[in-house]
C-alpha cells in the first residue's frame, strides 16, 4: 500500500503522449466533415481566452480552403461572467471580447483548451447569448480532463483524461516551445 | 493622506479615494479592465450590460452638483447590472442637520455595498472610508480641491488610447491648476505611469505654491508651455471657487490662456486636446478647438463610463 503522501501509481502524472499540435490535428479531422457539410455558410469559430484562441487559430489554418473565404472568428473573455466573482474578485487580466459577426441564427463552434468543471463553458454561453440567439453551439476542447460540476459535455475532444482534483493541466505557449502542456500538482 | 486606507492587507484596491500613492500596477489594471468594458456596448451585442454586480446596491451620494460625473457613474453601475440609488443630499437630511457620518450609517443600514461620494470638503471620502463596515467600498467622485481620481483615470485611458504608451509622451496641463482637483489627479497618474514630461501652464496666481514638488515643469507662458506637446489637457476656470481677484476678466484670461486654433498650432500637429468639462467656451477654450479635429473631449465622456465600470467591479470583488 502506498503511503498517503506518495503519488498513486495508477494516476497519470506525466504529460499526454501526443503534442498539442497533434491533438489539434485530431480535432480538425473530427470537425471538418461537419463544417464542410451543413455548417459552413452560417458557421463561426469562437475561442475562449487564452488557450481557446490559440487552438481556434490553429484549427482555422487547417480548415482553410484556397479560393473560399475563411470562417469568421471571434474571441471571448469570460471574466465578467464568472460565477466565482464574489469569492475571488475580478480576474487581474481581462481582455476584450470581440465577435465581429451577428450571433443571431449562427452555428457557433465554441473552442477551449481544457474542459474541467464546465463553469467556464457556462459563463461563455451566457456571454454568447448577450450577443444574440445562436442557432446551435457545439463545443470543441483539446483536453477533457474529467471532474465536471455542471451538465456540460464536449462535442469534439482531442484527448480524454481522468485527472484527480489535485492535478492541474494547462496549455501554454512560448516562442521556444510553441504550444505545450504543463502538468502540476495543486498544493 | 494615507494611501493605505485604500488598499487591503494584500495590496488590492478596497476604496478609490485618491490616485496619490497608488502603484502603477493598480492604475494599469484599471485601464486594462476598462479596455475590456468598452466592448460591452459593441453594436454586435444585443444586451449591452454584464451580470458582474447583480444584486449589489450602489449609492450615488452627491453633496455637490454634477451632471456628467453622476450620470456616468449611474450608467456604469447599470451596465454592471447593479442597483443604483441617486441621492441629492443638498435637498435632504443634511439640510435638516444630520451629520455626514449619520447619513452614511443610515444608508449602510439600507444594505449599501458601495458609495460614490462627491463632497465640497477635501477628505470627505477618507472620513467615510474610515467609518464604514469592511464590506462597503467608497469611490471619491471629487472632494473639494483635493482629488477626482476617476476623472484622472479616464484622462489616462483617453491619452493611452490615442497616443500610446506614457513613456513617450509630453503632456501639458493648462489653466486653473490651483482650484483643480482634476489637475492633481492627472499629475499623480501621469508621473506614476511613467510620463517623462508633465508640464503645468498657468498664471502664477492660479498655481499652488508647491507645484514643482509634484514633479512637473512649470510654464507661465502659453506659447512656451504647449510647444511640441502630444496632448493639451485643458482645465476649467473655476469661477465659483475663486475668492478675491486672482484674475482680471474672462476676456483677458481668454487672450492669454484660452486655447485657440493659433495657439494649438504650437503643439505637435497630431496633438490631442482634452477637457474634463463643463467647458467655458470663449474663456479657457475656443469653440473652434473644442469642436475641432484634435478634440477628444466627447471620447473622454464615453471612456469615462468604461473606466468607472472598471473601478466599481475591481472594488466590489476585493
Amino acid at each position: 500500500m502506498p503511503t498517503p503522501m506518495s503519488p498513486q501509481p495508477n494516476l497519470p502524472t506525466h504529460l499526454p503522449a501526443l503534442t498539442p499540435e497533434q491533438l489539434i490535428d485530431r480535432l480538425a479531422e473530427q470537425i471538418k466533415p461537419h463544417i464542410e457539410s451543413n455548417l459552413h455558410a452560417d458557421c463561426a469559430l469562437v475561442g475562449i481566452h487564452t488557450g481557446g484562441v490559440w487552438i481556434m487559430d490553429a484549427l482555422a489554418e487547417r480548415f482553410r480552403v484556397v479560393g473560399t473565404p475563411d470562417i469568421p472568428r471571434g474571441v471571448l473573455d469570460i471574466a465578467f461572467y464568472r460565477d466565482d466573482f464574489s469569492r475571488i474578485g475580478l480576474h487581474p487580466e481581462t481582455k476584450p471580447s470581440h465577435l465581429p459577426f451577428d450571433v443571431e441564427g449562427r452555428h457557433i463552434l465554441l473552442i477551449d483548451d481544457v474542459l474541467y468543471t464546465g463553469r467556464t463553458i457556462r459563463a461563455a454561453m451566457n456571454l454568447l447569448f448577450d450577443y444574440g440567439r445562436p442557432a446551435t453551439i457545439k463545443l470543441a476542447v483539446l483536453v477533457d480532463r474529467g471532474g465536471r460540476e455542471l451538465p456540460v459535455c464536449a462535442d469534439y475532444v482531442g484527448l480524454k483524461l481522468e485527472l484527480p482534483a489535485d492535478q492541474h493541466i494547462s496549455l501554454e505557449k512560448s516562442e521556444a516551445e510553441g504550444l505545450h502542456f504543463i502538468m502540476k500538482r495543486k498544493p | 493622506m494615507s494611501a493605505n486606507l485604500q488598499l487591503t492587507d494584500d495590496g488590492r484596491l478596497r476604496h478609490l479615494l485618491t490616485l496619490d500613492g497608488l502603484p502603477a500596477r493598480i492604475l494599469t489594471q484599471i485601464l486594462d479592465t476598462a479596455a475590456s468594458f468598452i466592448t460591452v456596448t459593441d453594436s454586435e451585442r444585443d444586451v449591452k450590460k454584464v451580470p458582474l454586480l447583480r444584486g449589489k446596491a450602489i449609492f450615488n451620494i452627491f453633496f455637490e452638483n454634477s451632471t456628467r460625473t453622476r450620470t456616468t457613474f449611474e450608467i456604469a453601475a447599470k451596465r454592471l447590472s447593479a442597483d443604483v440609488v441617486n441621492l441629492n443630499i443638498n435637498a435632504s437630511s443634511q439640510s435638516k442637520g444630520e451629520t455626514l457620518l449619520d447619513t452614511i450609517a443610515n444608508l449602510s443600514a439600507m444594505q449599501a455595498d458601495m458609495f460614490i461620494v462627491r463632497h465640497a470638503a477635501a477628505g470627505a471620502g477618507h472620513l467615510i472610508a474610515r467609518h464604514v463596515a469592511p464590506h462597503i467600498h467608497i469611490v471619491n467622485a471629487g472632494d473639494g480641491r483635493c482629488s477626482h481620481p476617476t476623472q484622472g483615470l479616464l484622462d489616462m485611458f483617453t491619452l493611452r488610447h490615442y497616443k500610446g504608451p506614457f513613456h513617450n509622451l509630453r503632456v501639458a496641463i493648462v489653466g486653473d491648476v490651483l482650484h483643480s482637483r482634476v489637475a492633481r489627479s492627472q499629475i499623480h497618474a501621469l508621473t506614476t505611469l511613467g510620463c517623462p514630461e508633465v508640464r503645468v501652464v498657468a498664471p502664477k496666481t492660479l498655481l499652488p505654491r508647491d507645484v514643482e514638488n509634484l514633479g512637473v515643469h512649470v510654464f507661465h507662458k502659453m506659447a512656451e508651455g504647449i510647444k511640441d506637446v502630444d496632448a493639451v489637457l485643458m482645465l476649467r476656470l473655476q469661477n465659483e471657487r475663486m475668492r478675491g481677484s486672482r484674475l482680471p476678466t474672462a476676456g483677458e484670461y481668454y487672450k492669454h490662456w484660452g486655447l485657440t486654433p493659433d495657439k494649438l498650432k504650437l503643439a505637435k500637429p497630431d496633438a490631442i486636446v482634452m477637457h474634463p468639462g463643463p467647458m467655458n467656451r470663449g474663456v479657457e477654450i475656443d469653440s473652434a478647438v473644442a469642436d475641432g479635429m484634435q478634440s477628444v473631449i466627447l471620447s473622454q465622456v464615453t471612456f469615462g463610463i468604461a473606466v468607472r465600470m472598471a473601478v466599481m467591479s475591481i472594488l466590489a470583488g476585493n
